[in-house]
C-alpha cells in the first residue's frame, strides 16, 4: 500500500555522437532496502519523448538509442529524484536502486506527511517549527507546556525544567541533534542549556519507552532536532525579533541555512535575549533580568545512502535571581512567608546581581551513516560537552565577586546504531553508546564543595524492534542494558560522617584524614535493565488504540548521593546519602485516538509503579551559629503515579475552533500511605480560536488556564524556635498556594512581501487582566508572586 | 561478510573508548573562607566588678555539631557593662578575625540585642559610615531586680537601616540575612 510507485526516467541523448541508433538500454529497478522489484514505474526520455515503464520483474527497455552519453533523471514519487549519467555502448544494461521507505519519506521532502514520530507504540506528541517559534524568547520549558501532561518546576520564571507525568530533572532525557544533553540536569535550579531556536521540531516521548536514547528516562525524553533540510539548490532564512512589556525584554534570533542539490548543507542560527527585572501586578520582582547568547552551525552532507553531519553550539546564560529569595536562616523563611510581598523590591534593572549563575554549554558533534544494500543503516557519532557552571551568592569582602560554585563538567560519548530495514515490515535496531564523564569542581570558591570531583562511566547496550502485523496492528519491543559507575572523591566534614554512620558502613572508604575533613573515594557500579514492549491498534480510519509497557532502571546521581550543604534560596541543609540504591519503574500506559477533520481527541492514561523512587525530605533541624535549619535528606520509598492526559480538537467551522487540553495526575508514597511531593495539580486549557484566511491569514486564540489547588500534598510543616520573639512557630513549607485562573490572547498575521518572503507579525497578551497567584511547582512561591500581564510583539521573517 | 566486519571494527571501537583512564590526583581540600565559628561577647562593668564573657563557637559550620555555648557567671543588677563583640573564623589557623571584614563594610551589617523578661536593655556605641549603629560596641543595662532569661545576639548582612525602628535596634522591620543568631542563658543577681 506504501509503494506509490512512479517512475520517470528521462534520458538525453548526446546527438553529437548519433552513429549507431540501434542500442538497447535496458535494466532493472529496484528498492534499495530490500532489492526488490519495483513494478509499474513509468521511465520517459525527455528529448526524444520517448518513455517506457518497469514491468512486474522491475525491467525496463528502450530500444534505437543512439551511442552516447545519457543523462537519465530518476525520480520516486515522495522520494529523491535520482540523476544518473550512463554511456550508451551497444546494449546497456543499468541497474537503478530506489528507496521508497515510507518512514524515509519525510527525511527527504521538506513538507513531508504527518510522520515524523520516533516510536510507534509510545505516548508521543510532536512539535513542529510554528509551534517552537512562538515561544523564540522563552524557554525549552515553557513551549513544552502547552503539551497536555508536562508541565514545568521553576525557580522563579527564568529557571524552568520540564515535567513529565510528574517527573522531571535525571529522570528526563533531553536531547539535542542527537545527543544526550549533559548539564548538572539533577538540580531543580540548573535548567535545561538549549536554545529554543535550534531546534526546527521537538518530541515529547513519555515514559522510557524510546530506549534508543537511554534506559534511565522515567519520566520520558524530549528529542530536540533541527530543521529538515531539502536537496535543492537553496538559501533561505527566517529571522525573529520579539519585544515584550514584563521584564521590558527583547529577543532577536535569526538562521540561514544554504543546501545543494548535491547534498551538502550548511545552516548557522544565533540569538540574543536580554530581560530586566520582570513583575508581578503589584511589585517588581528584584533581580531576575536574563541575558543570554548562543549560536550555532550544522553542517554536513546528507544523501540517502550515506552522509555526514557536524555541529557545533554554543549557549551562555547569565540568570539573575530574585534577590528577596536568598535569606539566612528559618526566621528570615518564615518572615518571608509571613510577608505577603518579597523583603526586597527595588526600582526596575537590567543589572543582574547576586544571587546568579552564569552558565556556559558547548557542543561538538560529528556523526556519519552509511546504507547497505539489502542491510540497513550504520550510524557512528561522537560528541562533547562542556557545561561550565558559576554560582554567585551574596558574599562579603574580598569574595564579594567571587563564585560560590563553579563546577566544570565534560563530557565525551561515542554511539552506533545499526537499523536494519531491508524487510518492508519489520524494522531491527541495534546500538552500543559509551560515555565518559569528568565532573572538576574548583576549590577556589572558598565554599565546600557541595558536588564533588567524579568521574562517570556508562556503556549501554540496546536492542529495539518494530514489526507490522498487517495494516491495522503495529507490534515493537526492546531490550537495553546500562552499565554505570561513578568513581568520586569528597570530602566529608567529619562531624557529618560520623552522624550520618558512614564511619560504620563505609570506614574503609576514606583515603585521607584531615582533622575537621575527611577525603573519601566513593566508587559505585550499578547495572541497569531496561524494556519496552507496544501496540498500536488502529481499528478503523478513526479509532487508534496505543498500549504499551516500559520497564526502567536509573542510577542516583551525584547529587542524589554526595550533595551536603547549605542552599540559601531554601534555607535548608540538603544531604545525599551514600547508602541510595537505583529506583526502577514500571510504566504501563493506554491511548485512544479518535481523529476524525472536525473533531480529534486523544486521551493518554498511565500508571507508573516506582519502587526505592528517590526523593527529598526533612528529617529534622539542626543548630548553627546563624540559627536553625530544617534538615532535607535524600530517601527512598515505594511511589505510584498514575493519570490522564486529554486533548480535544472541535473544528466548529471553518474559522471557528476549540480546543481543551487537561491534565490530571496523583502521586502516592504507597508504603507511607500519603501523598508525593512537588506533583502537578490538574490544568486545564481551554482556546477559542478564530482563523481567517481572507484576512492576511489571520489566527487568534483565547485561552483560557485554569489551575487547581494541589490539595494531596505531604505535610513537611516544622515547628522551630524563634529566638527573637521567644516562640516556638509552625514553619509552614508544604500548603499549596490557591488555585488559578488567568486568560491569554494570540494573534497573528501573514503578509507575502514576495513570492518567497513573507513576514508574519504577532501580538500577544498573556494574564490579560493581570492576575495575582503563585504556583505550586515554582520554588520561589515562598517569596513572590508569578508574573503579571505582559504584552508582546513577535515579527518573524522567512526569506 | 564484509558489512560484519566493518561493524564489528565499529562496535569494538566504542568499547574501546571505555578503556579512558583518570590521574589519581587527590582534590584539594576547601576551607571555608567567609564561615564566621565563634561570637564573643564580653560585658565589663563599667564601675569595676566581674566581667561576664558569652560565647558561641561552632567549628563545623553548617555540619551537625551543634553550637558550644558558654556564659561565664551571672550579671549584676542596676549595672551598666561595656560591651564588645569578637568574630573568629577558627577553621583557620591562626584563626581569622572577622570583626575587620565587618568595620570595612559597617553600612552593609547590624547587630541586634534583645532580651527576655526585661532583665536588660541595649544601647548602640559605635557607628558606621552613614552615622548608623553597628553593634560590635554597645552598653548593656541589667534590671533593677534578680531573675532569669535570655539574651540574643544577631547578626543581619544587607539589612534595612533606614527602616523604622532599626536604628534604634529593633529588628522586626530589619531585612536581610542572619548571618548570627545565638541566644544566651544568664542569670541576674
Amino acid at each position: 500500500m506504501k509503494y506509490y510507485v512512479l517512475i520517470l526516467a528521462c534520458t538525453i541523448l548526446n546527438l553529437a555522437n548519433s552513429q549507431n541508433c540501434t542500442s538497447k538500454f535496458f535494466g532493472e529497478v529496484h528498492d534499495f532496502h530490500d532489492g526488490t522489484p519495483i513494478v509499474a514505474a513509468a521511465i520517459y526520455i525527455e528529448n526524444l519523448d520517448k518513455y517506457t515503464t518497469s514491468d512486474i520483474n522491475g525491467k525496463f527497455s528502450i530500444d534505437n538509442l543512439c551511442d552516447g552519453k545519457l543523462t537519465i533523471v530518476v525520480s520516486h514519487l515522495g522520494c529523491e529524484t535520482k540523476r544518473l549519467n550512463i554511456l550508451i555502448s551497444g546494449d546497456t544494461f543499468f541497474e537503478i536502486n530506489l528507496e521508497h521507505h515510507f518512514e524515509e519519506l519525510s527525511e527527504v521532502k521538506v513538507e513531508g506527511t504527518s510522520n515524523n514520530k520516533l516510536t510507534n507504540t509510545s505516548q508521543e506528541i510532536l512539535l513542529k517549527s510554528e509551534d517552537i517559534e512562538r515561544y523564540s524568547a522563552f524557554s525549552l520549558g515553557d513551549a513544552l507546556k502547552q503539551i497536555s501532561g508536562v508541565s514545568s518546576i521553576n525557580t522563579g520564571n527564568s529557571i524552568v525544567k520540564p515535567v513529565i507525568n510528574g517527573l522531571h530533572s535525571s529522570r528526563i532525557i533531553v536531547m539535542t541533534n542527537g545527543v544526550r544533553l549533559q548539564d548538572q540536569e539533577w538540580g531543580i535550579e540548573h535548567a535545561p542549556n538549549i536554545d529554543l531556536n535550534t531546534a526546527g521540531s521537538i518530541n515529547v516521548i513519555k515514559g522510557a519507552n524510546a530506549l534508543a536514547f537511554g534506559g534511565d528516562a522515567i519520566g520520558g525524553v524530549i528529542v530536540l532536532k533541527p530543521s529538515n533540510i531539502s536537496l535543492i539548490d537553496s538559501l533561505y532564512g527566517n529571522t525573529i525579533i520579539n519585544g515584550q512589556s514584563n521584564g521590558n525584554g527583547y529577543s532577536l534570533n535569526s538562521s540561514l541555512t544554504k543546501t545543494y542539490q548535491k547534498g551538502w548543507y550548511i545552516n548557522g542560527q544565533a540569538s540574543i535575549k536580554r530581560f530586566g527585572d520582570f513583575e508581578t501586578p503589584n511589585y517588581n520582582l528584584t533581580n531576575t533580568g536574563l541575558k543570554s547568547s548562543g549560536f550555532s552551525i550544522n553542517t554536513g552532507f546528507k544523501k540517502f545512502e550515506q552522509g555526514f553531519n557536524v555541529f557545533y553550539s554554543y549557549l551562555n546564560n547569565k540568570i539573575a535571581i530574585l534577590r528577596a529569595s536568598h535569606i539566612g536562616n528559618i526566621e528570615d523563611l518564615v518572615n518571608a512567608i509571613n510577608s505577603q510581598q518579597p523583603l526586597v523590591v527595588e526600582g526596575f534593572s537590567y543589572d543582574i546581581n547576586s544571587p546568579r549563575q552564569d552558565v556556559t554549554h558547548q557542543i561538538i558533534k560529528a556523526d556519519f551513516y552509511k546504507r547497505f544494500k539489502k542491510f540497513g543503516r550504520v550510524e557512528l557519532q561522537y560528541d562533547f560537552q562542556n557545561n561550565q557552571r558559576f554560582e554567585y551568592d551574596i558574599r562579603v569582602g574580598n569574595d564579594r565577586d567571587k563564585a560560590a560554585i563553579d563546577l566544570t563538567l565534560k563530557t565525551h560519548s561515542i554511539r552506533t546504531r545499526l537499523k536494519l530495514d531491508s524487510k518492508s515490515n519489520t524494522t531491527n535496531e541495534f546500538g552500543v553508546s559509551a560515555a565518559y564523564q569528568n565532573n572538576f569542581a574548583n576549590p577556589d570558591t572558598g565554599v565546600r564543595r557541595i558536588i564533588p570531583d567524579y568521574y562517570k562511566y556508562d556503556l549501554g547496550v540496546f536492542v529495539i524492534s518494530g514489526m507490522r502485523l498487517n495494516d491495522k496492528i503495529s507490534l515493537d519491543y526492546g531490550f537495553r542494558y546500562d552499565f554505570n559507575r561513578i568513581d568520586a572523591k569528597k570530602f566529608y566534614q567529619t562531624s557529618r560522617w560520623i552522624e550520618r554512620g558512614y564511619d560504620q558502613d563505609f570506614g574503609n572508604i576514606v583515603i585521607e584524614d584531615l582533622g575537621s575533613q575527611l577525603l573519601t573515594n566513593p566508587i559505585f557500579n550499578y547495572h541497569n535493565i531496561s524494556a519496552s514492549t507496544g501496540m498500536s491498534y488502529k481499528a478503523d480510519a478513526y479509532n487508534t488504540f496505543i498500549f504499551n509497557y516500559g520497564l526502567s532502571n536509573r542510577a542516583p546521581n551525584p547529587s542524589e548521593l554526595f550533595s551536603d550543604g547549605l542552599h540559601h534560596s531554601a534555607a535548608r541543609i540538603e544531604l545525599g546519602d551514600l547508602r541510595i540504591k537505583k529506583e526502577t519503574s514500571n510504566r504501563v500506559s493506554g491511548t485512544y485516538q479518535y481523529n476524525k477533520k472536525s473533531f480529534s481527541i486523544n486521551l493518554e492514561a498511565f500508571y507508573n509503579h516506582i519502587s526505592d523512587y528517590l526523593f527529598i525530605e526533612p528529617i529534622g533541624t539542626e543548630q548553627t551559629i546563624r540559627g536553625a535549619f530544617p534538615v532535607w535528606s535524600n530517601n527512598q520509598t515505594n511511589a505510584v503515579l498514575f493519570g490522564i492526559d486529554i486533548t480535544a480538537n472541535y473544528k466548529i467551522n471553518e474559522q471557528w475552533s476549540f480546543n481543551n487540553k487537561s491534565s490530571f495526575i496523583k502521586g502516592r508514597d504507597i508504603t507511607r500511605e500519603q501523598a508525593l511531593i512537588d506533583i502537578p495539580s490538574f490544568k486545564t486549557v481551554n482556546v477559542l480560536g478564530y482563523s481567517n484566511k481572507k484576512w492576511l491569514d489571520f489566527n487568534s486564540e483565547l485561552q483560557s488556564e485554569l489551575v487547581l489547588r494541589q490539595n494531596d500534598f505531604p505535610n513537611n510543616n516544622f515547628e522551630v524556635f524563634i529566638p527573637r520573639t521567644q516562640e516556638m512557630v509552625l514553619v509552614d513549607v508544604s500548603s499549596p498556594p490557591p488555585a488559578y485562573h488567568i486568560l491569554h490572547f494570540q494573534s497573528d498575521i501573514t503578509l507575502n512581501l514576495s513570492n518567497k518572503t513573507n513576514l508574519n507579525i504577532g501580538f500577544n497578551i498573556t494574564n490579560i487582566f493581570n492576575v495575582s497567584y503563585r504556583e505550586y511547582l515554582n520554588r520561589l512561591r515562598y517569596f513572590a508572586d508569578d508574573l503579571g500581564r505582559n504584552f508582546m510583539l513577535q515579527l518573524k521573517l522567512n526569506y | 561478510m564484509k558489512t560484519f566486519k566493518k561493524l564489528s571494527i565499529l562496535f569494538l571501537s566504542t568499547l574501546g573508548f571505555l578503556a579512558c583512564s583518570n590521574d589519581d590526583d587527590n582534590p584539594t581540600p576547601v576551607n571555608e573562607e567567609e564561615v564566621i565559628t565563634t561570637l564573643t561577647a564580653v560585658l565589663t562593668p563599667i564601675s569595676g566588678g566581674t566581667t561576664v564573657t558569652l560565647q558561641i563557637r561552632d567549628l563545623d559550620g553548617d555540619g551537625p555539631n551543634e553550637p558550644d555555648l558558654t556564659v561565664s557567671g551571672p550579671l549584676v543588677i542596676n549595672t551598666t557593662y561595656n560591651g564588645s563583640l569578637t568574630l573568629l573564623n577558627e577553621t583557620e589557623s591562626p584563626a581569622e578575625l572577622i570583626n575587620s571584614e565587618i568595620e570595612e563594610e559597617d553600612d552593609e551589617h547590624q547587630f541586634f540585642f534583645q532580651s527576655s523578661n526585661n532583665i536588660a536593655t541595649f544601647t548602640y556605641a559605635d557607628s558606621d559610615r552613614n552615622s548608623n549603629p553597628i553593634g560590635l560596641e554597645f552598653a548593656l543595662i541589667t534590671a533593677s531586680s534578680a531573675g532569669s532569661g535570655n539574651i540574643t545576639v544577631t547578626l543581619r548582612h544587607k539589612p534595612n537601616k533606614a527602616a523604622s525602628g532599626v536604628f534604634e535596634g529593633d529588628i522586626t522591620n530589619a531585612g536581610g540575612e542572619t548571618d548570627i543568631e545565638a541566644t544566651f542563658p544568664v542569670t541576674l543577681q
